[in-house]
């Protein structure tokens, strides 16, 4: 996974900030991610992570700064100079977003197998056979059974939408996944079967994840780096075992001693 | 000369708990020694005296405050206390082994899996990795139906020696062992130490913590004494 030490960065934030008129979203946000890596943010409600997470999706306007990202052709562009049919090709085909309600990343309308042979289509798929065939197959890798593809996510438990989600996201190949929250709607043995499948899938794919999160033991189980996160600025980032091992600033001290054995 | 596989020179670690009013302790200072292949150093001092956060340095989980932590990949040194975190991650990957007495179970993964897996991720080759774990496995006498099953609900003794032999699997030339022998009964110390000898055979450079007298006698090259490395407690 990390063999290739001398590539360029998939992505590169550079002075990101964004203000809600008075009120600071987040700012001065710099970091590079390598294909390959699993970055999670972690910080609690209001400490901006979210905003990053929508600039970094282009689903907000920077007010400060860039985003570098290498398409698939090798050239780097800034997100926020893309067309508007561009940015929406990259969200369809090289991107995914793993979001903490199944409902707003599902089609809730639309079939289990239906949900998957979307995102397909979309990037060109055109014989019914071999998407039903994809998306049984992806509905397989995670964990939910075939037979269940014509039903809607209405009827899926919570654990099973997140894994038909993940499902939709992954079968165009992305490089990059985001994912906000992608397990605390759930129960707490629902969520240790989710991070596995996760955590399978990121390694196996090679899959770069920006990962928001307020739960320090979802952080350490599938992420490479940590950023953390506090009133809008970036306040102590690196290795993840060495961030919650030996945290150096106060507020991380104070999160990593605030829960039981992260 | 051999060249060394670690090396350390200078290295202080302190940690200030914020919590506790910026306390600060200070754990070593100055730590200076360096490991050739082959070799097997073991840190020696009483609980305390900062040896575990040494090992912690070195494996870039603890964060090092002064000096230089070195650590031979291929024909460049790096430098551990400075590293960005994916080049750690890459000497983890394929030169660096940490085994502690604690699994860090994860689910639903069987046993020999999880060891033959560590020996698959650096590198060794899928059937080699598959018949390194069992012998490892029976080795440590871990019994063989429990093998397909995932450690979680494996007694405490069964988990360590599974994390012994996963720990053990991998060919790393840097091994990093963190009293992997605490509780094993002198059956099973026998056998680390004799995985040990081989390790050094075939060249890897060892440093480790070892609580029980007779295995540090019979692995170690060279003791380094920690308290010399005692900071100064007015700091």
């Amino acid at each position: 996974m990390m063999a290739k030490l001398n590539d360029k960065p998939l992505l590169s934030a550079r002075n990101l900030g964004k203000h809600y008129g008075q009120r600071l979203g987040c700012r001065d946000v710099n970091f590079d991610l390598y294909e390959g890596e699993v970055l999670a943010v972690v910080g609690e409600s209001g400490s901006g992570k979210s905003t990053l997470l929508g600039l970094l999706a282009t689903e907000l306007s920077p007010t400060a700064g860039a985003v570098n990202y290498r398409m698939r052709d090798g050239e780097t562009r800034n997100l926020f100079d893309l067309s508007e049919a561009e940015r929406r090709f990259l969200l369809r085909t090289d991107w995914g977003f793993v979001r903490q309600d199944a409902r707003d990343g599902l089609r809730m309308g639309v079939s289990a197998g239906g949900n998957v042979g979307e995102r397909l289509m979309a990037v060109g798929g055109r014989h019914y056979g071999r998407i039903r065939d994809t998306a049984s197959d992806w509905l397989n890798r995670v964990e939910i059974e075939p037979e269940r593809i014509d039903d809607l996510p209405k009827s899926f438990s919570g654990g099973m939408r997140q894994r038909l989600q993940i499902a939709r996201n992954l079968v165009t190949h992305p490089r990059l996944v985001f994912m906000d929250e992608p397990t605390s709607s759930l129960d707490v043995s629902v969520q240790a079967r989710l991070l596995d499948l996760i955590r399978g899938l990121v390694s196996e794919l090679g899959l770069a994840v920006i990962i928001v999160t307020h739960d320090l033991a979802v952080a350490r189980l599938l992420s490479h780096r940590i950023m953390v996160m506090r009133q809008g600025r970036v306040i102590e980032t690196g290795l993840t075992d060495q961030v919650l091992d030996d945290p150096r600033e106060a507020y991380t001290q104070l999160l990593v001693s605030s829960v039981l054995a992260a | 000369m051999t060249q060394n596989l670690v090396t350390l020179e200078g290295v202080s670690k302190a940690f200030t708990l914020h919590l506790r009013d910026g306390l600060k302790i200070s754990v070593v200072d100055s730590v200076s020694f360096s490991v050739k292949p082959g070799e097997c150093v073991v840190l020696g001092g009483p609980s305390g005296a900062g040896k575990s956060s040494i090992l912690k340095m070195i494996y870039g989980n603890y964060r090092c405050d002064h000096g230089r932590i070195l650590v031979r990949d291929g024909d460049e040194d790096i430098d551990v206390a400075t590293a960005e975190p994916r080049r750690i991650l890459a000497l983890r990957g394929s030169v660096m082994g940490y085994v502690s007495q604690f699994l860090r179970v994860i689910p639903r993964v069987s046993s020999l899996d999880i060891v033959a897996g560590a020996a698959a991720d650096s590198g060794v080759a899928q059937a080699e990795a598959w018949a390194r774990a069992e012998r490892l496995l029976t080795l440590l006498n871990v019994p063989e139906r429990l093998w397909s099953l995932p450690p979680a609900t494996f007694s405490g003794g069964e988990q360590q020696r599974v994390n012994i032999a996963r720990g053990l699997a991998a060919d790393r030339p840097v091994l990093l062992l963190d009293e992997p022998t605490a509780s094993l009964d002198a059956a099973n110390r026998a056998v680390v130490v004799r995985l040990i000898e081989e390790k050094k055979r075939a060249g890897a450079a060892i440093i480790g913590i070892f609580h029980d007298e007779d295995v540090r006698q019979q692995v170690a090259d060279r003791i380094v004494d920690v308290t010399e490395f005692a900071a100064s407690k007015a700091a």
